[in-house]
């Protein structure tokens, strides 16, 4: 009895599969209405689909570039210099909101009140607050109201603030560039910050108390027992905010710094080829997307604690 | 001379959690090279009265010296007595994200800075002396809750303290495993090593302890010899408490 096999309309893993499958045949009927619709509407209005524009001049200036660039150059190479405006931000962005984030995370716990509370405030405004307006503040109400360049601030002399934007080291940024750094840098710090300080409060107060017993500092606690723990819980949703900081990115346009989305909405507006350009976007922001993740994945597997 | 002999003196100490009156002005004197078995029905405050030896909990009233240190708020002092003081955990508390080896040899390569050969070969020696030598490079999730905490003790050790606290070392075990935990706290013992230790083992309170105190409501009730407080207490209290236990 108890090895006689079920009928097949009671045996879950019939009903599995057909599940799989249904969702499958409805992914595809999607895609291919959608394609046949968009066919329809092109041929309708005598467009033509491909990417042959990509040779063509672009015939527009660029104000910020890393690459040589001139308005007679391709639109190819005006997508790859906004490509790679994209790339500098997001990366840059990337390091400085890490180590703002768990600064301010680390500060939230802090047995200072007054450090605490300024990493509270601080956290409350950014993380409550849209990023546009925020970019505006860094724009309009930090960079154009500094000094003009010949009475620029300076830090220790390491780090100049002017109109012209910040100098340091020697190297220039615009303000376009450090507005758009600093706003996602501490847009995206604010939310990493309750990251870190939730990690740091899921390790058990006996990891403290067992490196206090030892006489290690605080910091050295911190540091060598309860962040490389606190890790395993901070990363996956640390890549969520890597993730949006990148996609965020493209607020770039609201105060003119030419990232991707910059130059792809001028290549359109030149062109109309909306679908090409939409599809190179799509393709740029999934490709950045994947590379993160892919990045966060293996730093994921190597904090993961090893057990049995 | 005095300081000598007494390497814990604990007069009159007094904490409060909030208004809950826990330590009700305990005194204390442990001999060097002595060991004292604290026991206590839980809530007695036994576990919070060895937690203020390293300064794990403050308390308001009283002083305590340890080798000759006054515990205050001065950070160093703090320092000092910490590594004069080793403890254990009823958790263990190693650090899961370390190897055993790695357990043992983080405290004295960042406080005591020795290299990390020399680390290595203390951690080595001592995890042999624990019995735990070839789970040297496993993480502390592969092992049994016995060999955890004789791992704890083994990093207690390798800071070289001159006083282990225990606080209830055996609970958190499976019976089976109690014992070669107590095994490693005699040999401990015998070595001459000043241990102060909160656990409910009569048998072990028997054969080690050279003197048992009963705790209750914050106060020390009855201190003996483990002959005397097993067969004879003089406190109705005692009385009360071993046949609750026995």
């Amino acid at each position: 009895m108890t090895h006689s096999k079920p009928p097949l309309w009671r045996d879950h893993r019939f009903w599995q599969i057909i599940v799989q499958l249904a969702a499958v045949i409805c992914a595809i009927l999607i895609v291919v209405i959608l394609g046949l619709n968009l066919n329809r509407n092109l041929q309708q209005l005598g467009i033509k689909f491909g990417f042959n524009f990509l040779q063509q001049e672009a015939s527009f200036d660029i104000g910020e570039t890393i690459l040589s660039y001139q308005p007679t150059d391709t639109y190819t190479r005006a997508l790859l210099v906004g490509l790679i405006n994209s790339l500098r931000v997001a990366i840059a962005g990337i390091f400085l909101t890490t180590i703002v984030g768990i600064t301010a995370g680390i500060a939230r716990l802090s047995d200072n009140w007054l450090v605490r509370n300024i990493s509270l405030v601080y956290v409350e405004i950014f993380r409550n607050t849209p990023l546009l307006l925020q970019l505006f503040f860094w724009y309009f109400a930090v960079f154009l109201s500094l000094p003009n360049v010949e009475h620029k601030a300076s830090v220790l002399g390491l780090i100049k603030f002017s109109q012209n934007g910040i100098e340091l080291l020697g190297l220039n940024f615009s303000p376009e560039f450090s507005t758009l750094l600093l706003g996602l840098t501490f847009y995206t710090a604010s939310f990493i910050a309750e990251i870190v300080r939730g990690g740091i409060q899921s390790v058990a107060k006996g990891q403290w108390e067992a490196g206090r017993s030892l006489g290690l500092k605080p910091s050295l606690i911190m540091r060598l027992v309860v962040l490389p723990q606190a890790l395993r819980v901070i990363v996956p949703p640390l890549t969520s905010q890597y993730l949006n900081l990148a996609k965020n990115s493209s607020l770039a346009i609201a105060i003119g710094y030419p990232d991707i989305y910059f130059v792809a909405s001028t290549t359109f507006n030149q062109t109309g080829k909306a679908v090409e350009v939409m599809l190179l976007i799509m393709l740029t922001y999934l490709t950045f997307s994947l590379i993160i993740s892919f990045l966060m994945n293996l730093l994921n597997h190597t904090v993961q604690i090893q057990e049995k | 001379m005095q300081e000598q002999t007494q390497i814990i003196v604990a007069e009159n100490v007094h904490k409060w959690y909030g208004k809950f009156h826990v330590l009700k002005g305990v005194d204390l004197i442990v001999d060097r090279g002595e060991v004292v078995v604290l026991m206590g029905p839980s809530g007695s405050g036994k576990s919070t009265f060895i937690r203020t030896f390293n300064a794990l909990e403050d308390y308001q009233e009283g002083s305590i010296r340890i080798n000759g240190i006054t515990l205050s708020n001065d950070l160093r002092n703090i320092e000092l007595i910490r590594q004069e003081v080793g403890m254990v955990f009823q958790q263990f508390n190693l650090f899961p994200h370390l190897t055993i080896l790695n357990n043992v040899t983080l405290a004295p390569i960042w406080v005591h800075k020795l290299s990390k050969i020399k680390a290595k070969e203390l951690a080595m020696q001592l995890l042999e002396r624990v019995g735990i030598l070839e789970q040297a490079n496993k993480y502390p999730g592969q092992l049994s809750g016995g060999q955890q905490q004789r791992v704890a003790i083994a990093r207690a050790l390798a800071m070289q303290p001159k006083i282990m606290l225990f606080d209830e070392p055996t609970s958190a075990l499976d019976p089976e495993m109690v014992r070669e935990v107590l095994d490693v706290m005699k040999n401990l013992a015998r070595e001459g090593m000043t241990m102060v230790i909160v656990t409910h083992e009569v048998g072990f309170a028997r054969e080690v302890a050279d003197r048992v105190i009963l705790m209750d409501s914050g106060s020390l009730v009855e201190s003996a010899t483990p002959e005397l407080f097993f067969t004879a207490p003089k406190q109705e209290r005692t009385r009360k408490f071993l046949s609750q236990i026995l």
